[in-house]
């Protein structure tokens, strides 16, 4: 910048100097304020990356689960364990969640005339053909046969990395399309797909395994497949009644997250209105009332909601009730405080001119200092409710319910990350409806965008 | 107002009795207006109470007994209790359980000097929402400035950088802190993380709304003067824009020492966790000495953080609430 400006000569400079000491005089803390600052900042947080160990924790994290863990949002994995029979055969067997239904043709996991089992993972050329004796591992169109014995499974000499001898076992890792574990009594195959397996329709549905054209033909001019009812109605049922999905469940419960921030925001609102005008000096004119309202707003909106929360699940279990009573605790505390400092910026004018023609006390409030502060009221209830439709659901994790407590469950068992990204995707969802609808009430009731 | 308008319509001309009756026709919409959103809004909560109710372990009146029960219940041996649970002082009531166990959660510093546990609890509750403060504000900072319609022509880079925030703002918390907790076991990195991604989001846009109120006029002296668009932001927004972002971080550092205590509660540590087990136990004083603490570092917190507004920034009224949470 200072190479374009014309040069300035000596006694211009001097007479700008003289001219505006407070910008080139200043103060030590002045000029070099933000930079202290700033270190000190930077101290701090030094300090705090050691205290908190964020290096070690890193270094230990368990990085290769966590691929697999953000993976596991948007696609799944079918887990097999091929087990060996005494008898020299191979029997696959399923975990509980269950991909496919007894009896279903997989493509990428074919029996073989031995009694052992073919597994594809995208090409042939990547495959392992096991049978009870050896397995065949084939990495881009070579084949590595590992041999089992009663004591261990052993890779060739000469395999390449994606095949690791790890103590009795080997690992074979073919990337994303997943990985098999060969021990010396099965082989746990992990074969990846993009997507949610059985998002609509668990394996006990008629509709499973249908394709969306069938899916579609069926529900308008299709036959019914269950004379009592229509096949609309049917694929409701069998949707909400997904075993693996939950679906039921889990938009039930996110219907209680949202009946809690509701619910809550909706009685505080209640409540604070009328004690906001016990709480403003000058509606109310006893300094008592007012300092002792004003308390107790600070009282209750200080006590943490997490207090409530806690406090309220211990005396009515979990559930909505509880929520519900967290929100409405520290939103009327926190609702009071706004609107009686609303009450108290009211224009007098007003309130004056009603008194004027004799009003009682009443409907001066009604009609002076309501219509000035109602768009106020409602809008700051109108945050507090987009903002708790959020915290509900950490409110929940706690032990109030609905998808937060759900959220919990399914991250604890570190298996569902699906799910978790399914009910993620709920909630934004509705957070982003949430806002929109509070943001188009609030400027029609102020005019115009607030934000 | 009906009132008054009836009593003075009698002695009207033609014209302004035709006014009064227009009046008062849409005094009556209106009135049908709010007595059917009033309605709306009584059934919905009457349904959503119903809903809760049915949906709740307890049903609301046959627990209310039993909530007041637990009130009575939930006493500390002695009052004395409180004060010996929040200092970790022996219990003279102790029989090896874990409800008086106050002395064993000590944190030794040196052989004799300690730091009680629940204020350790609570430094590491407060220092969780201070460093995720300080980072989510100083990102929020650096982003802001590329979301703002008077600093960035390029709409695709206002329109990415504005869903960003606002997926950090919606996300929830406690997926991040859950995800995180799977990873780099249990600890308050976890929180950290969780809680300054959820800032970067709040503040952000907090952020780009202050920018884009800012005077333009320095902006244009500098940039008639051949600024680049670094020093255009440092020298002519940053200095309008500074006690405001200073002062909506200090709301949020308030808002954050609470949600680092509500993650704490479900899994990241400090105060919150504490809490939690202790009122989950029924272990009244250690749970009255907890609330104590966390109501007085809470309302500490704010007494100093207004102060500290009021300071920097004047009178000038907030509106509060905004983005809390």
């Amino acid at each position: 910048m200072t190479s374009s400006v014309p040069s300035i000569n000596a006694s211009d400079r001097e007479r700008l100097r003289s001219a505006h000491p407070e910008v080139f005089h200043r103060s030590v803390m002045k000029r070099y304020g933000l930079v202290i600052g700033s270190g000190i900042v930077f101290a701090y947080l030094v300090i705090c990356f050691f205290a908190f160990n964020v290096g070690p924790a890193f270094q230990n994290g368990q990085w290769d689960r966590a691929s697999s863990y953000i993976q596991d949002w948007y696609s799944w994995r079918a887990q097999p364990r091929l087990r060996f029979q005494d008898d020299g055969t191979v029997r696959a067997q399923w975990s509980s969640r269950g991909q496919y239904a007894a009896g279903a043709d997989i493509f990428w996991l074919q029996p073989t005339q031995g009694g052992g089992y073919t597994v594809t993972y995208g090409s042939d050329n990547d495959r392992l053909e096991v049978s009870s004796s050896r397995v065949d591992v084939y990495v881009n169109g070579t084949a590595y046969p590992v041999t089992i014995t009663e004591d261990a499974a052993t890779a060739p000499a000469g395999a390449p990395a994606a095949i690791i001898q790890d103590g009795a076992k080997v690992i074979v890792d073919y990337g994303f399309e997943g990985q098999a574990e060969i021990r010396t009594s099965q082989v746990y195959i992990q074969r990846r797909f993009l997507g949610w397996a059985n998002f609509l329709f668990d394996t006990k549905s008629d509709f499973w395994g249908k394709s969306w054209g069938e899916l579609v033909s069926l529900a308008t001019v299709g036959e019914r497949l269950d004379p009592a009812r229509s096949n609309v109605s049917h694929m409701v049922d069998d949707f909400l009644g997904n075993n693996v999905w939950q679906h039921a469940d889990i938009l039930s419960k996110l219907m209680q997250t949202l009946v809690m921030a509701f619910v809550g925001t909706l009685l505080g609102t209640l409540c604070a209105f009328p004690l906001a005008f016990i709480a403003a000096r000058n509606i109310t004119r006893s300094r008592v009332a007012n300092w002792g309202m004003k308390r107790l707003f600070d009282f209750l909106r200080s006590v943490d909601m997490l207090i409530w929360a806690l406090f309220f699940t211990r005396s009515f279990g979990p559930g909505p009730i509880p929520g519900i009573a967290a929100i409405f605790f520290t939103d009327a505390g926190a609702l009071g405080k706004v609107y009686a400092e609303a009450v108290e910026n009211v224009d007098d004018k007003q309130r004056e001119g009603v008194k004027s023609v004799g009003a009682s006390p009443i409907i001066v409030n009604r009609f002076g200092v309501v219509p000035q502060v109602l768009p106020v009221f409602i809008s700051q209830s109108l945050y507090f409710w987009e903002s708790n439709t959020r915290s509900a659901t950490v409110i929940g994790a706690v032990g109030a319910g609905g998808i937060g407590l759900k959220l919990l469950e399914a991250m604890g068992t570190n298996a569902d990350w699906d799910k978790v990204a399914y009910m993620v995707l709920l909630i934004l969802f509705v957070v982003f409806l949430f806002d929109n609808v509070s943001n188009a009430i609030r400027s029609r009731l102020i005019g115009g965008p607030t934000h | 107002m009906a009132t008054i308008s009836e009593n003075t319509s009698g002695g009207l001309g033609p014209a302004a009795s035709l006014v009064m009756q227009h009046y008062r026709q849409q005094l009556r919409t209106r009135r049908i207006y709010t007595a059917i959103s009033i309605g709306i809004f009584l059934i919905a909560l009457f349904y959503s109470l119903q809903f809760a109710n049915d949906a709740n372990a307890g049903k609301f009146f046959e627990r209310l007994p039993y909530f007041f029960d637990f009130i009575r219940s939930f006493v500390p041996d002695s009052p004395m209790e409180i004060f010996r649970a929040m200092f970790d002082l022996p219990s003279p009531y102790a029989d090896g359980s874990l409800k008086y166990d106050y002395t064993a959660d000590r944190v030794y510093i040196t052989d004799t000097l300690y730091i009680p546990n629940f204020f350790y609890q609570l430094i590491i509750t407060i220092n969780i929402a201070l460093v995720s403060t300080i980072v989510g504000a100083s990102l929020a900072f650096l982003l802001c400035f590329f979301a703002s319609t008077n600093l960035v022509g390029a709409g695709a880079t206002r329109f990415v950088v504005r869903r960003i925030m606002e997926v950090m703002r919606a996300f929830p918390e406690i997926v991040i802190a859950g995800l995180l907790t799977a990873i780099l076991s249990i600890g308050p990195i976890a929180a950290i993380i969780a809680i300054t991604v959820h800032t970067i989001g709040a503040l952000g846009k907090l952020f780009f709304e202050v920018v884009e109120n800012s005077d333009m006029r320095p902006d244009e002296g500098l940039r008639a003067a051949g600024a680049s668009w670094v020093e255009r932001v440092r020298f002519a927004i940053v200095p309008q824009v500074l006690p405001n972002f200073v002062s909506y971080t200090l709301l949020r550092a308030e808002i954050n020492v609470r949600a680092s205590t509500i993650i704490g509660a479900v899994g990241g540590g400090g105060i919150g966790e504490v809490f939690r087990l202790a009122i989950g136990r029924d272990h009244a004083a250690k749970t009255y000495a907890i609330i104590i603490l966390l109501l007085v570092s809470v309302i500490a917190i704010d007494q100093f953080s207004s102060w500290l507004r009021r300071r920097l920034i004047g009178q000038q009224s907030f509106e509060f609430g905004r983005g809390a949470a």
